[in-house]
């Protein structure tokens, strides 16, 4: 009965529903997962890599992780296409600003205006959501280091860490857990972030090709935002597989026979 | 005809701007404010063509407001200069431009005190001390000779009733009155009004 409503994005359901918004989430819930993390001195982007086909050339360094002027830095869940446009769009909107102002664009600003235009899409036009949810860091005078969510209703929220795509629901009750506010570092974030994506990925075993991480940090009144190179992530999984190898040994004291 | 004076120091930033309006030969009066309050940390003080003044810093103004309610936190001044200079240099090349000068005043705790100085050609630069009109060429010397940093608030009032001496010494035009505000951590303060009465000491 529902089906009748489902041709038109601007139309409700009867039980107040827009269906196509909600097809438009689930398509993200199939994508490659990316998680965010607030840490006191940075904020921390991982990105799982879906397209390691070997005979893929590497034109783009990143597949996920995008910046978008100089002091932020998204990553993408959902269609590749629609998630182009967005950050296309996210990076005029940040140069209209510095434009106008001369100076970089306050995080929630470039997020809520991004976010009207895709709550747009769901109202009128009669075009379909775009199948994209975001995960904006970003440093600004005003609030410091921030994360963001959007996702194709337009809405947004900020976050001190979340998840999008695949598996995320697994991914965010993992970091309500482990999380610890006031207490995490970008080494620590780094360190957590490997450890849920090591959980809620497809893969067996985490490889540094499978892996996107990205830190947005600031020294001397200058952000940095660096994609980390394929040495530190090996780095980075080898410490972490140690980690587990030592807490399964602890766990499983040897039956002495 | 008009006249603009700022002076920016280490805690504050002071304008004073002429108070006659005439059109002409026909002086309207005496007592008019050229000043505009952009902001609580926002000063302007306007001259240039009757009528453009206004709507261009009533627009300015508007805008201002608008961004603080929208964000719940305010531009800084140089946000503020930047966006009010981009303003004039769409306007320059369009049907009519605003034919405007003007010194901008703003506080913030990041910047501290700062003092720009824009044309109707929308040049910008931010500097101590400025000036507009031909008055202002009289006092941009005495600026120059007597401007420090570190000067207090009542340094910096002598030296604009320096300045207005001048003006009414040796500029044709009657200019008896002259308007001042200072802008500091505190907010906008009048001060004085300079009356040529007053001068003669």
């Amino acid at each position: 009965m529902a089906r009748r409503y489902d041709t038109r994005t601007t139309i409700f359901s009867p039980e107040g529903r827009l269906y196509q918004v909600e097809y438009a989430m689930e398509a993200i819930g199939h994508a490659g997962t990316c998680l965010g993390i607030l840490a006191s001195d940075g904020i921390v982007l991982a990105a799982e890599r879906r397209n390691t086909n070997k005979l893929l050339d590497e034109v783009f360094f990143s597949e996920k992780i995008y910046q978008l002027n100089a002091d932020m830095v998204c990553s993408v869940a959902g269609i590749t296409s629609d998630a182009n446009v967005l950050t296309n769009e996210l990076r005029l909107i940040s140069q209209r600003y510095l434009l106008q102002y001369g100076e970089s664009i306050p995080c929630e600003q470039l997020v809520s205006w991004l976010c009207d235009v895709k709550q747009a899409y769901t109202q009128y036009g009669g075009k379909r959501p775009f199948g994209v949810s975001l995960l904006y860091a970003g440093w600004d005078h005003q609030y410091g280091f921030q994360l963001y969510q959007s996702d194709p209703s337009g809405n947004y929220g900020g976050w001190k860490a979340t998840c999008i795509g695949n598996n995320s629901a697994a991914a965010v009750s993992m970091l309500k857990q482990e999380y610890k506010e006031g207490e995490t570092k970008i080494d620590d974030a780094l360190a957590l972030a490997i450890r849920v994506m090591s959980k809620t990925m497809d893969a067996t075993k985490l490889t540094p090709d499978k892996l996107e991480l990205a830190t947005l940090t600031r020294h001397d009144n200058k952000t940095y935002i660096k994609v980390l190179p394929v040495a530190q992530v090996k780095t980075l999984i080898a410490d972490h597989e140690k980690k587990e190898a030592a807490e399964a040994a602890k766990s499983k004291p040897s039956t002495a026979s | 005809m008009e006249c603009v004076l700022g002076i920016s120091c280490n805690d504050f930033v002071i304008l004073a701007s002429d108070m006659t309006n005439a059109h002409s030969i026909l002086v309207n009066k005496q007592d008019e404010d050229k000043m505009f309050k952009l902001s609580d940390r926002l000063l302007m003080a306007v001259t240039g063509e009757s009528g453009d003044t206004t709507q261009f810093a009533e627009y300015i103004e508007k805008n201002i407001q608008l961004y603080k309610m929208r964000n719940g936190y305010e531009l800084s001044p140089p946000a503020a200069a930047n966006f009010t200079r981009r303003n004039l240099a769409d306007s320059l090349r369009s049907r009519s431009p605003y034919m405007v000068n003007f010194l901008l005043a703003g506080y913030s705790e990041r910047t501290g005190p700062e003092l720009y100085w824009m044309d109707y050609l929308a040049s910008m630069i931010k500097t101590p001390f400025a000036t507009h009109g031909y008055g202002g060429m009289f006092s941009i010397g005495i600026m120059d000779r007597y401007y420090r940093p570190d000067l207090t608030e009542e340094e910096a009032y002598d030296i604009l009733k320096k300045c207005v001496a001048e003006i009414q010494k040796r500029l044709i035009i009657n200019l008896p009155n002259f308007q001042v505000k200072v802008l500091d951590k505190n907010g906008i303060r009048a001060l004085n009004v300079i009356k040529s009465q007053n001068l003669t000491a």
